[in-house]
């Protein structure tokens, strides 16, 4: 409360908070010791079980198809993300403010939802004659749409608060549309396209509910690595269940982190220490 | 950019090819699939006791977590924009993890530790409590993936908009407890609402984490996004169109609801 | 009487407050005064109790209120971004602290009406802050503040965020206002035109320390060191002599003690000139004239002319390495600290 807020303002020590314990009890009940429990579990029959369970042939394909198939989604993202961010922010056309609601979307709809939406249009029955359903193309549509809005929110305010006098000043000096794109609003939105696509490669890794009906769950071809982890929860296989979630949990950890190290070297990024 | 004319036609044309093709006519065609043989059918199919007990599971489960984390998430968002402690980024870094966490291993990690072979299972069996493949699992799962939400959108309101108004409260003589309620809530309450918001949809729409734990016990631990699964496995594709556009509006109504207190939020910070 | 007696803050490494020792008169307007990071606003901060020192004693009216909560030490204090309740009307501001004391409504009302009435804001209690200006929100901060009956009323750069024209107006009507109700005030500020203005009593402020206590007319003429002097206003060295630039005289013919030197720039401040000189072997100097003995010289730039000291204080008198010349505070736009 604010009130220990201000206590710990006035005292010394900063003797530990009711809230903070609070929040702290909380994320660790919810959060932290499940999250610890798969770390545990995953090596309760010694390392070389573990290591068998994430080598072992499927794991490894299932590995590194998510990879894979994340980083084109977040590449893609990067590139149309900008696209529409920009066409967003500076450009005019009618049911632009609803569109940009819009936007958000594949946030809103449940995961399994968009699974139905994209089968409904791409899969075996599609009203476009477009049958991808169960092929490596169909995950990385499913992918592309539970993360589209990712770099474009990233981008847009970046876009808005964008001094567009720097602009300007490029064109007077005689640069190009191409030249004050490249040398100008690139720079400055980088940090913004780059975090934008973390998030989406780290959404992508983890993704379930819109992949598991369309990727068709192939073994070797089409199987990510959490539809890998389910069947692999349901035929009771916990410890290589575990060993493969540990995996998932290290590349979330290094998205995390590579997120914050990439905020704190935004050259944009302004510090309020008002 | 001053593009001309040709330039920013193209890359109009280009942007919102793509999000028609992506997201616009997939959505327009559920709709679409939905009602191509009338309005009954979609009633029906969503009224059966199976779908009104998912409904009714799904608001129960929605209405705990979101209340839950909306508490912890005030409370951890003053914490982390008023306090001044050691681990302060840590714990400001964690708080993100369940946006980063695979859901099917959120619920890996629950089963390993609620489920009767986990850390509490005997525990809790003794004492009569089943939480995996149950009510209390679900919660659990639904808390989990959507802890962050109402943190993430305070914590900068608080940070905006500074100290300064509660120090002056209470130089006035307000306590603590008064400062909270007539200062510092009634300036984050559009943050909050908005986190509400964000926190609402994640938890309606939860899929993964919540298909392992729940056991799908028909009309008792099935969802509504469960549903969904469960017909489209079983050929019942109209039904399964049925409840997506179910879900589909309540997401649409989300937007609504996030647009409007998005507004309302940036008014009240300027 | 307010005093701060041997208090000591350390944010860190970083020693805000050093050993500091302050009598503030009951009925006084007193200004701490100091620039950016010299601990004037912790000072007053650990008056009001929105601090605690890490050693030391507050005592309000002789009793010691160290470790009283700033809810009960009965004071007012007014921010410099006036921490307005952003949410409540002009009335509910003004209103707050005596609602959080459940004073009745219709008291409430009639006081509210009066102070709205005292710092001229009678037409705008159902507005919201965001419909104010600057000026009239610190208004409304001050009202709330005085709402309570404070036994001091503390101001933290309270004008800072304002215009000049704005600033020049709030800092008079202050002044009106205190010989109106009289309530014990601090004011800090980094600007030494203000403390002049107004204050009754200065204490210049540097590094952690009170560098000196007086009147205003006390420091301008009898600095205790060098940091004093050059902080309330320009100061030259004229060989062994320290002065302000209108204690120059500047003449065009060579006399005894007189110092020759070169004029480098002209500026026409209205009614005065400044003129910047440069001397042999020594730092450059600023002398002030009125327009009449400006245009009586008939100076330009490059013109040689000779400079006599008609009032000044002797260098060894005046303790403290701090460099003189320094361009005084008002001319520093860094309010924050």
């Amino acid at each position: 409360m604010s009130a220990i807020a201000l206590r710990r303002r006035r005292s010394a020590s900063g003797s530990s908070a009711l809230g903070l314990g609070v929040a702290t009890l909380w994320l660790s009940v919810i959060v932290l010791l499940p999250l610890a429990a798969v770390v545990v579990r995953s090596l309760d029959d010694g390392t070389g079980t573990f290591w068998d369970a994430v080598t072992s042939r499927q794991a490894l394909a299932a590995l590194r198809f998510t990879l894979l198939v994340s980083l084109v989604c977040a590449a893609i993202n990067a590139v149309t993300g900008t696209l529409i961010a920009w066409v967003l922010v500076r450009d005019r056309f009618p049911g632009k403010r609803v569109l940009n609601a819009l936007i958000d979307l594949p946030f809103a709809l449940p995961t399994i939802v968009a699974g139905i939406t994209l089968m409904a249009l791409y899969g075996s029955n599609s009203p476009v004659g477009i049958d991808i359903a169960f092929t490596q193309a169909a995950v990385l549509l499913a992918l592309l749409f539970v993360t589209l809005p990712f770099v474009i929110r990233a981008v847009q305010p970046v876009l808005i608060e964008l001094d567009r006098e720097m602009e300007q000043a490029a064109i007077s000096l005689g640069a190009s549309n191409l030249t004050v794109f490249r040398r100008i609003i690139l720079p400055n939105i980088v940090p913004a396209i780059l975090s934008g696509a973390a998030l989406a490669f780290a959404r992508a890794v983890g993704e379930f509910g819109s992949v598991v009906l369309i990727s068709g769950n192939i073994p070797l071809q089409t199987q990510v690595s959490s539809v890998y982890v389910f069947k692999l929860i349901e035929s009771d296989a916990e410890i290589s269940a575990s060993a493969v979630s540990v995996v998932l949990l290290l590349v979330s950890l290094l998205v995390l982190i590579g997120i914050r190290l990439l905020g704190r070297f935004d050259p944009t990024h302004r510090r309020h220490d008002g | 950019m001053t593009v001309d004319r040709r330039w920013r036609i193209g890359l109009r044309v280009l942007g919102l090819g793509y999000l028609a093709a992506l997201l616009l006519i997939p959505v327009s065609v559920i709709f679409y699939r939905t009602f191509e043989h009338g309005v009954t059918s979609v009633l029906d199919s969503i009224t059966t006791p199976q779908a009104v007990s998912a409904f009714w599971l799904t608001i129960e489960v929605s209405v705990i977590a979101v209340v839950l984390n909306t508490v912890f998430g005030v409370v951890c968002a003053l914490a982390l924009a008023r306090g001044r402690f050691r681990g302060k980024w840590l714990l400001d870094a964690l708080i993100d993890l369940p946006f980063a966490v695979s859901p099917i291993v959120i619920g890996l990690s629950l089963v390993l530790v609620y489920g009767t072979n986990g850390w509490f299972g005997s525990a809790l069996t003794n004492a009569g409590i089943q939480v995996i493949f149950s009510f209390p699992g679900i919660v659990l799962a639904t808390i989990f993936v959507s802890l962050p939400f109402v943190v993430r959108e305070v914590t900068p309101v608080l940070r905006e908009i500074g100290d300064d108004q509660e120090q002056a409260a209470a130089t006035l003589g307000a306590s603590g407890w008064q400062t909270f309620w007539r200062i510092t809530l009634p300036a984050i309450r559009w943050g909050i609402a908005y986190g509400v918001v964000l926190s609402t949809a994640r938890a309606i729409g939860e899929f993964g984490a919540v298909s392992v734990v729940s056991g799908h016990i028909s009309g008792e631990t099935i969802t509504l996004t469960l549903l969904v699964e469960q017909r489209f496995q079983n050929y019942d594709l109209s039904g399964a169109y049925a409840a997506s556009a179910l879900l589909a509006v309540i997401a649409l109504a989300t937007l609504l609801a996030m647009t409007t207190f998005n507004r309302r939020k940036e008014e009240s910070e300027a | 009487m307010i005093a701060a007696r041997s208090i000591t803050k350390r944010f860190g490494e970083y020693v805000a407050l050093d050993d500091v020792s302050l009598e503030v008169p009951d009925g006084s307007l007193t200004a701490l005064l100091g620039p950016s990071g010299s601990g004037k606003s912790t000072l007053l901060r650990i008056i009001a109790g929105l601090e605690l020192p890490d050693s030391g004693m507050i005592e309000i009216s002789g009793t010691d209120a160290t470790n009283v909560p700033p809810q009960r030490r009965e004071i007012g204090f007014v921010f410099q971004h006036y921490a307005a309740f952003k949410h409540m009307t002009v009335r509910d501001n003004v209103a707050f602290g005596m609602t959080i004391r459940k004073q009745p409504k219709d008291r409430v009302r009639d006081r509210v009406e009066e102070l709205l009435g005292i710092v001229g804001l009678a037409g705008y209690a159902d507005r919201y802050p965001n419909q104010l200006s600057g000026g009239q929100r610190q208004r409304m901060a001050l009202a709330r503040a005085l709402a309570v009956e404070p036994r001091v009323l503390l101001l933290d750069e309270p004008f800072g965020a304002l215009d000049a024209k704005v600033r020049t107006d709030l800092r008079e009507w202050l002044r009106r206002l205190h010989d109106e109700v009289h309530v014990t005030t601090i004011l800090v500020t980094h600007d030494q035109e203000e403390a002049m203005a107004i204050a009754d009593h200065i204490a210049v402020m540097d590094h952690g320390r009170i560098e000196q206590v007086g009147s205003p007319l006390e420091l301008y003429d009898q600095p205790a060191n060098r940091f004093v002097m050059g902080f309330l206003g320009p100061v030259s060295q004229l060989g062994d002599k320290l002065v302000r630039p209108h204690d120059i005289a500047v003449l065009s013919e060579p006399d005894a003690g007189t110092f020759e030197a070169q004029v480098t720039r002209i500026t026409y401040l209205g009614f005065e000139v400044r003129i910047d000189l440069a001397l042999d072997g020594q730092d450059p100097v600023t002398a002030q004239l009125t327009r009449d003995e400006a245009s009586q010289l008939e100076l330009t730039a490059g013109d040689i002319v000779w400079l006599r000291p008609t009032a000044g204080t002797p260098v060894d008198s005046i303790p403290g390495d701090a460099p003189v010349t320094t361009v005084p505070a008002a001319a520093a736009d860094d309010a924050a600290e």
